[in-house]
């Protein structure tokens, strides 16, 4: 059980997949406009990453080596398609505003990168704590950058007032502001991670 | 007139990446030189406009007509790989020349979600096969654009000292945002062709 948490751990912080790996940036960009919209992303991507991670890895032995490649793209859209019809059956207006990000999670190399470098060689049970551990990295990068882009744009944290909306600058809910946030996050993050590492 | 508005909307108003954000791993990644960036941006033109074709026929062709309109994902995705091997296949055989310029690049973009991205974008947003085409060329010109300014200046860049935790993506994102601050200046010119 040890051994699980320390693959779950390493998912969030070691190698979370924004911050460190820098995978997967163009939803993170993209849907990260408030906070909720950045934590449905990546719970969406959670789903996904999970399932594929534990089918994958039920099927590694069945799958010719040469062919791997599109065999675990048909796994993943499969969910992918799955999370989409759910979404739009019960949150119509979430999956409205994320759009067309939610069929591109097919091509999110995240969850294409850990069904080729993990799953394709661990068992199930590993397979799936990695796939939450790496999910649930990707969702605290997106979370909080929705968070910090919305604070800094409109003022608010979830829709929750933190300042009034008229000081926020609201070229952070726009593009550039994407951009801006998540480099100034990761340089902050480098010189966390470096300072870790050197004391 | 409208076609025109078209193409003005995709390559500079709707930015594919710097406004839509598809394909930001090879801007990215692929953008440390401008020779490489020429590449990847003839290369990307070359696929998007081919996919952008394929899928749309089968879309109006055989999904549609057979109501299979949820496999869209899976069909979409299978065919671009498919199209992207089969590229570069027919190219090593037919022109050598312009295979040893793309080639390296092929493989990357199956992976490119900008490829996927526009032919979801074009299916809803009703456009017919020539408008389709017209809009794929002119979103890849725009993706080649900003991917060949946008290297020039990492070219620049590189040369500079920064702090350390700066270094590399961190600057590459920042200068992204100024970049997409510059294109957002386009904004309101497609009034003009309506």
């Amino acid at each position: 059980m040890n051994n699980h948490l320390k693959v779950l751990l390493n998912g969030i912080i070691k190698e979370n997949p924004i911050f460190v790996l820098l995978l997967g940036m163009c939803p993170t960009l993209a849907t990260t406009s408030s906070a909720i919209n950045g934590m449905s992303m990546g719970l969406a991507t959670l789903f996904v990453l999970t399932c594929s991670n534990a089918v994958i890895s039920m099927l590694k032995n069945l799958i010719p080596d040469m062919v791997r490649i599109p065999a675990y793209i048909v796994v993943i859209a499969t969910f992918v398609t799955i999370i989409e019809m759910m979404m739009k059956a019960y949150v119509p207006a979430l999956a409205d505003s994320l759009g067309i990000f939610i069929p591109l999670i097919v091509v999110n190399c995240v969850v294409l990168g850990r069904a080729e470098s993990f799953a394709s060689r661990n068992g199930v049970a590993p397979s799936i704590f990695d796939g939450l551990g790496i999910g649930l990295g990707f969702t605290f990068a997106l979370t909080l950058l929705g968070a910090v882009r919305e604070l800094l744009g409109t003022g608010k944290i979830f829709s929750l007032n933190i300042y009034p909306e008229q000081f926020g600058s609201l070229i952070f809910v726009l593009a550039p502001g994407a951009f801006i946030a998540l480099g100034y996050l990761i340089a902050l993050f480098n010189k966390l991670q470096k300072k870790e590492s050197t004391n | 007139m409208e076609i025109i508005g078209i193409i003005i909307v995709a390559i500079f108003v709707n930015n594919v990446v710097l406004a839509q954000f598809l394909g930001i791993c090879p801007f990215l990644g692929v953008s440390k030189k401008v020779d490489t960036a020429i590449g990847m941006g003839l290369a990307v033109t070359f696929v998007m406009t081919i996919a952008t074709i394929v899928t749309f026929l089968l879309q109006r062709g055989v999904l549609e007509t057979f109501g299979l309109e949820y496999l869209q994902t899976i069909t979409f995705i299978l065919v671009i790989a498919a199209l992207v091997q089969m590229v570069e296949i027919i190219l090593k055989k037919i022109s050598p020349s312009l295979y040893q310029a793309l080639g390296v690049f092929l493989p990357l973009i199956t992976t490119n979600c900008a490829i996927l991205g526009v032919a979801i974008l074009v299916t809803q947003k009703d456009y017919n096969l020539l408008e389709s085409v017209i809009y794929a060329i002119a979103t890849s010109i725009g993706f080649a654009l900003a991917l060949i300014i946008f290297s020039g200046i990492r070219e620049q860049l590189a040369l500079t000292k920064v702090p350390k935790a700066m270094k590399g993506i961190p600057l590459a994102l920042i200068t992204a945002g100024i970049m997409a601050m510059a294109f957002m200046g386009f904004s309101g010119i497609d009034q003009v062709f309506k």
